[in-house]
């Protein structure tokens, strides 16, 4: 096993946290308002094929992270008008959206299986990506991964410095409220639906066009889910979702890295650890303590219907 | 401008309807998609809804009805019971693989014995044991510390699909397979297949359970206090508890359920139409069953006909990629859809829509 | 005075099966306490949500300072300095003071200087409030200061109030009025909704009596009585429930140092509760909502499990036993929220008859459940209490409010309890079917049942209790005969005035 190197691995940690940390950050915007969109999943791997044949359609990277985004935002409005103008059940939407974005997702994919991703410009950070270890593991990476941390600081920002960010908080904490003082619930929530959707979009297209990079069936391979587990270990704070992010995404890498030293655990027991730990995370973060004293949402989930 | 006005109770005729009126939407929509696929949208349809019935090939393909339908209704029913609660077991999928894993390694552990009349009851209780377990860590999660069932219960799934990958290719393994990943042949293996019951029906232990199953849900639901604790809760959960449903004890119970009727459907796929634990095993059918449940209207004979039709897609499905050369995503897509329906139209049982000048408030 | 502030004019507004509003007309001058005063049901909210924006008329116009007045949502109604005090609050309970008040203006200044200004105003109004705290630690009381505030600092023209001493203990309602009268002295009108005619007497210039939506008179509430006005708001003469006297029998339920934690966020806990109840006695309990009414409820239907000694009934420790084995022993509850705890909404009259009546009505035989018999015992009950309804196979949710009431309380009723718990009877429910419900826990009491009423409307409990106590923070002051009490003593034993210091010692 002496052949991992700490440099690399932590270097690698940061570009494996970063689609479930987009795709997370959205779906934190989304609980915060009040909604439970399971449909992460598959948002993310439609976004990762969406994005990819943009890529490779356009020749671009860049085209294909708009286009996922686009692609992500489009299939969330899709729980969006359902659960918020139709008021069906959001933990059934969230699971058909799932279900149907890996179906879509594989028809979409069937011809660009096997076909190289576009590439992408490294932005090495003048002066800061030369820093002996440092360098190497903070200013050598893609844009991306630059735009996931300001993502973290914008959300932060949102929520806790700006009158929209309360708004959002508001609606999501007592949407009957939110009402009675006027606030439109229900467009607030389908732009929070939108943001997560564009969000996990692009997490998903990070993992097709950059980390894999290539096309393959099921590529998400439970991504989202853990994005949602991150978002309950995070207790809806951005800033804490960060660290989890962080967490998984080192876990990920350094079995990733185990398997390649040829460690003496079996394949199949290193790759079942990061949803292990998934859920042994979420047990020790949810043990003792009900769902108010985490910090969830008051009306996270419950459907809205103006009455008279 | 449309509004939407709550009914003063939900509409009984609404709730029959939505079903059928999802499925002719599915197939309107789905035959503009197959147009933009550049296939004849009537024939593709007819292929995937008339032609595994009363083509010419039906006579293999009718029987492949039930083979399929089966597990679908074991596990949908079993769901269908937490559902109704609102409790949210949707790792199906890796109950019914871990059921599969442990009844075939109890089945494997007598190998060569002939002790049919032992060893097959063995298995297919290890099976429901198996998938039980399975469903019963997020259960006990859930209660002990109030982790959420939905993240654990999936989280499982990738579990159990490694612990299926290490079996086919370690423990279970075949010692005969010449190295080939997978076990040895359950269902040509005397002691331990689960055969075709009737000739030509397609009908075997798995569908005999499922048909059991549908029975005894139904019964439950309708004449039983436990169906009524299951119901009350997921109407309303204070009312229930003021009822005195134990809450806590409702969640083991009902992902005890669950997941021994997904690890039964487990054991009797691996036994019969599976034949051997492989890495492919795990096929979809625990998230399948999530459609079969709504589409079924968490109702114990709706989701008898819900399984049907959906075994119907997927042999349907497979016939149109044979003659059609259709995406077998198409299908998965269809089936996601079908569910996207049934949740938009839902919203009819419950509301009125009204239309006009009227609507502006 | 003379002056018009808000002119109202043939205001119609109809939902699907019922008129809520009917050509209602009346105004309200500048500076005048305006009283708005009518049954549930007779269209209060529909109105009062009108003119902040919240409801569009069917049709009618209204002016407002001599220019039309046609909000479409109730940040234009804020903009033309109309402002509202929910009955339900609409406060955010995870967010905090300062946040909450930043959410109901229009343009808020920076939390710094918006902290200063709560601060100026709450003191100026003898309010006192602390901008940084959270919402959910605060008393209902505390609550609606924040609510008030809020409006307060937007410099309303128009202040609407719906329904805002049903939380507030006799000496709250005090500071209440003191800081009323004082926006009314600075020019503000205020518009005032209630039910309780002695308030709006000591308090009011003008009232408008609504009934069935419609406007069925004006009057000078200083020159009229108020049972006149009772009048003219219910239609008819009221009955006052009557009872036999008879002498309080043995003991049958005890509680005996009864202290649990709230089972829900924001809860209060039970503080060492004592107190026993006589066969035919009727307690009343009271207390301003918020003070572990729901808790004791829990505590004694059992739903929340304590240590077996803390409830007794009829000597028997039963803390620690489940709701059926207590209905079996004959300790029944009916809580305070019918729909959704009392009852299953979505569920029909059969299936809520069946959710508390199987053991003592033998509605189920080894775990199987008898519809037959659970229909006949939802019959049973619809017939005896009046409850109207085109049958038992109706969803709970299609009933009134009151009818339903009927059918919870009647549910319980007719199973014989021993003793009886029930939170809030006649919360929200009409006078008529209030009067039934009161007369029925009396004849129940009357035939040996103890019956406890946990109750935030304390002449109801004056009405029909044999004894009284209330609850202050999860603490239950010792019963006292209910004859002869003054609101003064009453007022004490509920923990007078909660001011900030009080409030927090008691969250502590």
């Amino acid at each position: 096993m002496g052949d991992i190197n700490p440099i690399l691995l932590l270097a690698s940690l940061m570009v494996a946290s970063t689609p479930i940390l987009f795709a997370a950050l959205g779906e934190l915007i989304v609980e915060r308002a009040g909604v439970l969109n399971l449909g992460v999943e598959g948002m993310m791997i439609t976004g990762a094929v969406v994005g990819f044949a943009a890529g490779v359609g356009f020749g671009s990277a860049t085209m294909g992270f708009i286009a996922a985004a686009l692609a992500g935002a489009a299939l969330s409005l899709i729980f969006g008008v359902l659960t918020q103008y139709l008021l069906s059940n959001q933990v059934a939407t969230g699971l058909a959206l799932t279900l149907f974005g890996l179906g879509l997702a594989s028809l979409i994919g069937q011809s660009y299986v096997g076909i190289r991703a576009p590439a992408t410009v490294r932005l090495d950070i003048p002066l800061l990506s030369d820093l002996p270890v440092l360098g190497r593991i903070l200013f050598r990476h893609d844009f991306l991964v630059y735009l996931g941390l300001g993502m973290v600081a914008a959300v932060w920002y949102f929520l806790n410095r700006t009158r929209a960010g309360l708004i959002l908080k508001a609606v999501g904490e007592n949407h009957e409220a939110a009402h009675a003082l006027g606030y439109k619930v229900v467009r607030i929530r389908l732009a929070a639906i939108a943001f997560g959707g564009a969000m996990a979009g692009l997490g998903g297209a990070y993992l097709s066009i950059i980390r894999v990079p290539q096309w393959t069936e099921g590529l998400t391979a439970g991504a989202g889910w853990i994005a949602l587990a991150i978002v309950v270990f995070a207790s809806w704070r951005p800033i804490r979702l960060l660290v989890g992010a962080y967490l998984f995404g080192g876990i990920t890498v350094l079995q990733l890295n185990l398997q390649a030293a040829g460690a003496r655990v079996p394949v199949e027991i290193l790759s079942m650890s990061p949803y292990l730990v998934t859920i042994i995370v979420l047990v020790i973060l949810s043990a003792g303590r009900g769902g108010a004293a985490l910090g969830a949402p008051g009306s996270l989930g419950r459907s809205f219907h103006a009455s008279r | 401008m449309m509004r939407l006005e709550r009914r003063p109770q939900p509409s009984e005729a609404w709730s029959w309807a939505t079903p059928i009126l999802a499925v002719v939407l599915t197939m309107i929509v789905g035959g503009i998609l197959f147009v933009f696929l550049g296939k004849d949208p009537i024939l593709a349809i007819r292929t995937i809804f008339w032609d595994p019935l009363f083509g010419s090939f039906a006579s293999y393909t009718r029987p492949q009805l039930l083979v399929k339908a089966g597990p679908l209704i074991l596990i949908a029913i079993g769901l269908s019971l937490g559902f109704r609660a609102g409790i949210w077991n949707i790792g199906a999928e890796g109950q019914y693989i871990m059921g599969a894993v442990t009844g075939a390694a109890v089945g494997l552990a007598f190998y060569p014995s002939e002790a049919r009349w032992l060893v097959f009851p063995l298995m297919i209780v290890a099976g429901a044991i198996g998938g039980a377990f399975w469903a019963w860590i997020p259960g006990i999660l859930k209660v002990r510390f109030g982790t959420n069932e939905i993240l654990v219960s999936l989280m499982l799934v990738y579990v159990a699909e490694n612990i299926l990958a290490y079996a086919a290719l370690g423990p279970l393994k075949n010692p005969e397979g010449m190295g080939f990943p997978g076990s040895r042949n359950l269902a040509r293996w005397d002691t331990t297949a689960n055969p075709e019951l009737i000739a030509g029906t397609g009908m075997h232990w798995g569908v005999a359970f499922a048909f059991i199953a549908v029975i005894a849900a139904y019964v439950l639901l309708s004449r039983h206090t436990l169906g009524f604790a299951i119901r009350v809760t997921g109407a309303s959960p204070r009312a229930a508890a003021f009822s005195g449903v134990d809450p806590k004890r409702l969640v083991i119970l009902a992902m005890l359920i669950s997941g021994a009727l997904a690890g039964l459907a487990g054991i009797f796929e691996v036994t019969g139409p599976a034949g051997q634990i492989s890495i492919d095993f795990g096929v979809g059918y625990g998230f399948t069953a999530i459609i079969v449940a709504f589409l079924g209207r968490l109702h114990p004979i709706g989701i008898l006909l819900a399984g049907l039709l959906l075994a119907l897609t997927y042999i349907g499905g497979e016939m149109a990629q044979l003659q059609l050369g259709l995406p077998a995503a198409a299908i998965q897509l269809f089936q996601g859809m079908l569910l996207f329906f049934l949740l938009a139209l839902d919203v009819l049982t419950n509301f009125r829509p009204r239309f006009g000048a009227d609507a502006a408030a | 005075m003379s002056e018009v502030l808000l002119s109202l004019k043939g205001l119609t507004k109809a939902y699907p099966g019922v008129v809520a509003n009917e050509d209602v007309s009346f105004d309200i001058g500048a500076g005048e306490v305006h009283a708005l005063l009518g049954e549930n049901g007779a269209g209060k909210s529909t109105l009062v949500k009108t003119i902040y924006g919240l409801v569009r008329p069917d049709s009618g116009s209204m002016t407002l300072a001599g220019a039309p007045y046609e909000p479409t949502e109730p940040s234009q109604a804020r903009a033309r300095g109309v402002a509202m005090v929910f009955q339900h609050f609409s406060l955010f309970d995870a967010l905090n003071v300062a946040d909450n008040i930043a959410l109901g203006m229009e343009k808020p200044p920076p939390m710094g200087e918006l902290a200063q200004r709560i601060r100026d105003v709450s003191e100026a109004y003898g309010l006192p409030l602390n901008p940084s705290r959270t919402v959910g630690d605060l008393s209902a009381g505390e609550r609606q200061r924040v609510e008030i505030i809020r409006c307060l600092l937007q410099d309303p023209k128009l202040l609407i109030m719906d329904e805002p001493t049903s939380v507030l203990t006799p000496q709250e309602v005090e500071i209440l009025f003191h800081t009323l009268r004082k926006l009314r002295e600075e020019g503000t009108s205020i518009l005032y909704i209630s039910h309780k005619l002695e308030e709006i007497r000591a308090l009011c210039e003008t009232a408008t009596i609504l009934r069935l939506g419609k406007v069925v008179a004006t009057c000078d509430p200083r020159e009229t009585s108020a049972r006149q006005m009772a009048e003219l708001m219910v239609g008819s003469v009221l009955h006052v429930p009557e009872r036999a006297a008879a002498p309080p029998g043995e003991v049958v339920l005890e509680l005996a140092g009864l202290s649990a934690p709230s089972p829900r966020a924001f809860g209060t806990a039970l503080k060492d509760v004592s107190l026993q109840v006589r066969k035919g006695e009727v307690l009343g309990i009271g207390g301003v909502a918020g003070n572990g009414q729901d808790e004791l409820l829990l505590a004694l239907s059992g739903e929340m499990r304590t240590k077996p000694q803390m409830v007794q009934l009829k000597g028997q420790p039963v803390g620690h036993r489940p709701p059926d084995a207590r209905r079996a022993l004959g300790l029944l509850a009916a809580p305070e929220e019918r729909n959704g705890h009392a009852s299953a909404p979505d569920m029909t009259l059969t299936e809520n008859a069946a959710l508390t009546a199987r053991v003592r009505k033998k509605l189920s035989r080894n775990g199987f459940i008898s519809w037959r018999r659970s229909k006949g015992y939802a019959e049973e009950v619809i017939k005896d209490f009046d409850v109207r309804t085109p049958g038992p196979g109706n969803a709970a949710r299609s009933l009134s409010g009151g009818n339903l009431q009927k059918f919870v309380i009647g549910r319980e009723i007719l199973q014989a309890p021993e003793v009886l718990v029930v939170n809030q009877p006649t919360w929200g429910v009409d006078a008529s079917a209030a009067a039934s419900i009161r007369q029925a826990l009396l004849d129940l009491a009357a035939k040996g049942a103890a019956v406890i009423v946990v109750s935030q409307d304390l002449d109801e409990l004056m009405e029909i209790s044999d004894r009284f106590a209330a609850l202050n923070a999860g603490v239950l002051t010792a019963p006292r005969p209910a004859k002869g009490l003054t609101m003064e003593q009453i007022g004490l034993m509920l923990g007078g005035a909660h001011d900030m210091h009080e409030a927090e010692a008691d969250h502590a």
